[in-house]
């Protein structure tokens, strides 16, 4: 090998494995989870997850928190956090996408059906979608009714078997695991019975309405 | 140029190459403390306006590129070509010299050689990786496995990089005497012919013929 061909065949060598890294590298933050200390996964992203947030990020008090639930109902509602765990508790291990490409796999959930808030706030016919509007302003989206309808959406006030942390959208947060986790609105206090959905604060800014997780993506529907 | 008591100078960078150094690294800084607003979760919650600090991040990568590409058109490309190639070759001497033995060295030494090398991989990748994080958001189709993956370890080895250019540059006290040829431009030539033996001897040889 000549003089030349050894930096040049290092440097492609780099290249290609950098490119090959788009397709094959697995989330290594998931392994540097188990390896480093608490202390450091604080400040540097290694479990996972990676808190985004749009505007300052909300502290709510659960026990003043109030959901209100209003649009196409027989009068608007507002429920306590207490009321929420009144309704029949549902459960679910689910995996979280971001669309920025990192997931968390098998994340356990518990909270209510949309089915049951609709029924509990005395939904009217004529619904076709449900806006939810983030503590967070201006961070909203929108589900067709249809979408949240679906057996795997909730709205959330447990994660992996304790109350939703500040970080995660506490006291409660929408979980739609099929699309990617810009749709899974966190510190919901708000949600209206629309007959059409609304673009979200990411829709606004190019992202997809339907952001259904797509088999491209490496990590399968 | 006005002589000095530690003797005369030589020329060691000229104005494209300092241009392209000093574009890449100020690129590198706005995108690195935007990238860790971003990235960090403590920074991530504490700045907290996303879209502006991402637009910030994109605007400046855009930057970046379009610097780095009139440089390269508009500059000398006949040195930059040269520069390179001289990087492109690890010769026995850089061997030796990189398995820590005393070896003649040219103008560029063998660890600034692979930094060189590595630095332009890098931000080869970065280009490559940070297209589709910012396409794959806008077309599902482009999410890759690893992407995130790939742009985060470059942050952390092109950061690791960094800290050991910025001591080699700035503290150490054998080699901080390079600082000059980046900034005005040329180095002295007592300290060159310690450090850069053969570059300083073909510079000679090629001013006497």
């Amino acid at each position: 090998m000549s003089d030349r061909t050894i930096g040049r065949a290092g440097f492609f060598g780099i290249l290609g494995a950098g490119a090959l890294g788009l397709f094959f590298a697995k989330d290594v933050t998931g392994v540097l989870g188990r390896a480093v200390p608490a202390s450091v996964s604080a400040l540097v992203p290694t479990s996972g997850w990676r808190i985004y947030t749009v505007a300052s990020m909300p502290n709510l008090d659960p026990a003043a928190y109030r959901l209100r639930v209003d649009g196409i109902v027989e009068s608007p509602k507002s429920f306590s956090l207490a009321d929420l765990q009144a309704l029949p508790r549902a459960e679910q291990v689910s995996t979280f996408h971001c669309v920025t490409g990192w997931s968390v796999q098998n994340v356990r959930w518990a909270g209510v059906r949309l089915h049951d808030v609709l029924k509990a706030a005395g939904a009217r016919t004529g619904v076709q979608a449900l806006r939810f509007v983030s503590a967070e302003v201006p961070y909203e989206d929108s589900l067709t009714l249809m979408q949240a309808l679906l057996p795997d959406v909730m709205l959330a006030y447990e994660m992996d078997g304790k109350p939703i942390s500040r970080a995660h959208g506490a006291p409660v947060r929408l979980v739609m695991p099929e699309m990617y986790g810009y749709k899974s609105v966190k510190w919901v206090q708000h949600i209206e019975l629309a007959r059409a959905t609304q673009p979200g604060y990411w829709e606004q800014n190019g992202y997809d309405a339907d952001a259904w997780i797509g088999r491209s993506n490496g990590f399968g529907a | 140029m006005p002589e000095t008591s530690r003797g005369s100078r030589i020329a060691r960078f000229n104005r494209t190459e300092r241009l392209l150094h000093w574009a890449h690294a100020s690129s590198f800084f706005a995108m690195l403390a935007t990238g860790l607003i971003l990235y960090l979760p403590s920074l991530s919650t504490l700045i907290a306006h996303r879209q502006i600090v991402k637009n910030v991040h994109l605007w400046v990568a855009l930057a970046w590129g379009a610097a780095i590409v009139l440089i390269l058109v508009l500059g000398d490309r006949k040195r930059l070509s040269d520069d390179w190639h001289e990087i492109e070759t690890i010769d026995r001497d850089d061997r030796r010299w990189l398995r820590r033995r005393r070896a003649p060295q040219g103008r560029f030494n063998a660890g600034q050689k692979l930094n060189a090398l590595l630095t332009v991989a890098f931000g080869l990748l970065f280009a490559l990786s940070g297209f589709f994080l910012w396409f794959g958001e806008r077309d599902h189709r482009f999410i890759f496995a690893g992407t995130g993956t790939v742009h985060d370890l470059l942050t952390l080895f092109s950061v690791v990089l960094l800290v050991g250019h910025l001591y080699l540059a700035l503290i150490h006290p054998s080699t901080r005497h390079a600082l000059r040829g980046i900034t005005v431009g040329d180095v002295d030539e007592d300290w060159a012919r310690g450090h850069h033996a053969k570059w300083v001897e073909a510079e000679r040889r090629s001013t006497l013929r």
